[in-house]
């Protein structure tokens, strides 16, 4: 009964929670709430994952309505991986939460703070899921709205003014995905992307339908926060709370690269979408540039948060690069990055919330020789940094050596070298914090500072550890993102 | 070119909306024209699903043409969600109102500036 409703339940459990959580009488509760909530629907996913994995895709009829005219949720190999990766990192988020927000949230906001997070949580699991288009639309502005609470709720008053422009780009950008499903339903008259897929190649030819492939691809990039349209990312990620820049840096940009990644090559098919239309090629000057700029300015930075969100602009560029190159090694890149990108982020974000709480700031030259008293942080800062280098044995490593490898295939050896010369600018970036932080006398001042608490050092830990466990134990991630990759050109 | 109109009718709602959206400096005229924008795609949705000479979606003897309600549906959830982002939206503004003393969008960029000199120098 419960193995057969996975799907739904899913989605359900995080968004039911969501409500009771925010009535909820105290912090402390609203939070054990949310941890148990999280840890159910990683169970889930987990379940999910190891159903699909050698078995066929799972399709589920919300309601009993049978697809294409009810909703289906549907399970297959792509999104169960990015089911994975979604309630993993809100498992770990929410164990990490509850000193953190103690700190950076009053306390008669926390579990409304909390039912915000499920909400949001339930919206990136829901758009993962469901297989009909306009459900695409309705969980992603859920997610969204729920994300414009959270990033509201950071300590700074620019935190308001981050949210508010996240808000007018981010309905601008849903908006485009909702005119971009009307025009597909206009032509072919059904929602179920599957149906989609069949139907759309022989129109393509259509105004309409590359209208609609158009708006897509312009609201999907504004969503995922690719160069030039990254502007609310760094603005976001800097002000918001610091679990929400964790959690949010980890899976809403992945979240939207997937539906990139479902609308490109299954409704549109890649051939068409990307070759016929040469948005290959659009897609990687984007990218490059992506990847360049975005390092550049990460090293100019003077607040850590804003740092980190630049070499996330960049690394976004690093996984769109890969789904523009349009082959099986290219995807297999842009998933296994999706994956250590996700991890290291969230690493990297959570120690600098461990940091924030004890030093009260963001600011880098506020953190001389910060080592020296919070070395587990510190430890774990530049563990994921080494994976945001692609320093061998840890997971970035691999994830470059795929996007190489690729690109090498391929024989575009400029591009390649731009990858490298990235590389190197992201050295310098993590580089210019390990000074900063180790070899840089700490200067003693009235408030002590002590190294964070257990319980945020533990998830953290849990995190960075795995960084080196998919650094070295690389097949899981690599053989899933493969299969994947292969499943997306039907082979 | 007249047989589109109703096209016609929601592009240009919607390049107001957007007008609106990127020229305007007050952040409660910058929400409305946001909402303009969501609109006129209610309205493209809406004369999608009109069928020349249909009746009625309800099933009755000698009517055999219906207009398609899909769409009408879609759009009900659409109209929540819209009514949403304006709430949020104009909640922020509020908020914005109270720590920034003003919601003149060039006033508020003029104090961030400030508070971010004041960071980078000290």
């Amino acid at each position: 009964m419960i193995m057969e409703n996975l799907p739904a339940l899913q989605v359900v459990i995080p968004l039911l929670s969501a409500a009771i959580c925010a009535v909820l009488p105290s912090g402390k509760v609203a939070w054990g709430w949310t941890a148990v909530t999280c840890a159910i629907a990683f169970a889930i996913s987990l379940a999910l994952f190891g159903q699909v994995y050698h078995g066929t895709p799972i399709s589920y009829a919300m309601g009993g309505w049978t697809p294409p005219y009810g909703i289906e949720y549907r399970v297959d190999l792509l999104n169960a991986f990015i089911l994975v990766v979604i309630s993993a990192i809100a498992f770990f988020s929410s164990f990490y939460a509850l000193k953190s927000v103690q700190h950076e949230i009053e306390d008669s906001k926390i579990p409304l703070f909390y039912a915000s997070f499920l909400l949001c949580f339930a919206g990136l699991l829901g758009i993962t899921i469901t297989n009909d288009a306009f459900n695409i639309y309705v969980f992603l502005e859920i997610s969204s709205l729920a994300t414009y609470a959270l990033i509201a709720m950071g300590s700074d008053k620019r935190a308001l003014i981050a949210s508010f422009e996240y808000l007018i780009l981010g309905t601008i950008g849903a908006t485009f995905i909702l005119i971009a499903i009307g025009l597909l339903y206009m032509m072919t008259g059904t929602l179920n992307i599957s149906d989609l897929a069949i139907r759309v190649p022989s129109l393509i030819h259509t105004t309409p339908v590359k209208a609609s492939l158009a708006f897509f691809t312009v609201g999907l990039l504004l969503k995922i926060a690719v160069f030039p349209l990254h502007l609310w990312l760094t603005n976001a990620y800097t002000n918001a709370p610091s679990v929400v820049s964790s959690f949010l840096s980890a899976t809403a940009t992945k979240v939207s690269i997937y539906v990139l990644i479902k609308i490109l090559f299954i409704v549109f098919g890649a051939k068409l979408s990307l070759i016929y239309m040469s948005l290959d090629k659009i897609l990687m000057v984007l990218a490059l540039f992506a990847i360049v700029i975005g390092s550049l300015v990460a090293i100019y930075q003077n607040n850590i948060k804003r740092m980190l969100a630049y070499s996330s602009v960049a690394q976004i560029g690093y996984i769109i690069l890969g789904i523009s190159l349009v082959s099986v090694s290219g995807i297999s890149a842009s998933m296994i990055h999706i994956f250590n990108h996700a991890i290291a982020k969230a690493v990297l974000f959570m120690a600098v919330g461990c940091i924030f709480l004890r030093v009260g700031g963001v600011r880098i030259p506020d953190l001389n020789g910060i080592a020296s008293k919070m070395p587990y942080t510190c430890a774990a800062f530049v563990a994921a940094g080494l994976s945001l280098i692609g320093v061998p044995a840890t997971g970035g490593f691999i994830s470059k050596w795929y996007l190489l490898s690729a690109l090498s295939e391929q024989g575009l050896w400029p591009v390649f070298a731009v990858v490298i010369v990235s590389s190197i600018l992201a050295l310098i970036y993590i580089w210019r914090m390990v000074e900063i932080m180790y070899f840089k006398e700490y200067i003693e001042s009235d408030n002590k500072i002590t190294e964070a608490p257990f319980m945020m050092l533990l998830p953290m830990w849990l995190l960075a550890a795995l960084v080196f466990v998919f650094g070295i134990y690389t097949s899981p991630v690599t053989a899933s993102a493969q299969k994947v990759a292969k499943y997306l050109f039907g082979i | 070119m007249l047989e589109g109109y109703n096209y016609w009718i929601c592009i240009f709602l919607m390049m107001i909306g957007f007008f609106g959206v990127i020229t305007r400096g007050n952040l409660i005229k910058k929400m409305m024209s946001l909402a303009i924008f969501q609109v006129s795609v209610l309205l493209f949705y809406i004369s999608v699903g009109t069928v020349k000479g249909g009746a009625v979606p309800i099933i009755s003897e000698g009517v055999d043409l219906y207009v398609n309600p899909l769409p009408h549906v879609l759009m009900l959830t659409a109209i929540v969600v819209g009514v949403a982002v304006t709430a949020v939206g104009l909640a922020i503004i509020v908020r914005i109102k109270e720590e920034y003393g003003t919601i003149e969008e060039d006033e508020i960029m003029a104090i961030d500036k400030e508070i971010n000199d004041k960071e980078r120098n000290c």
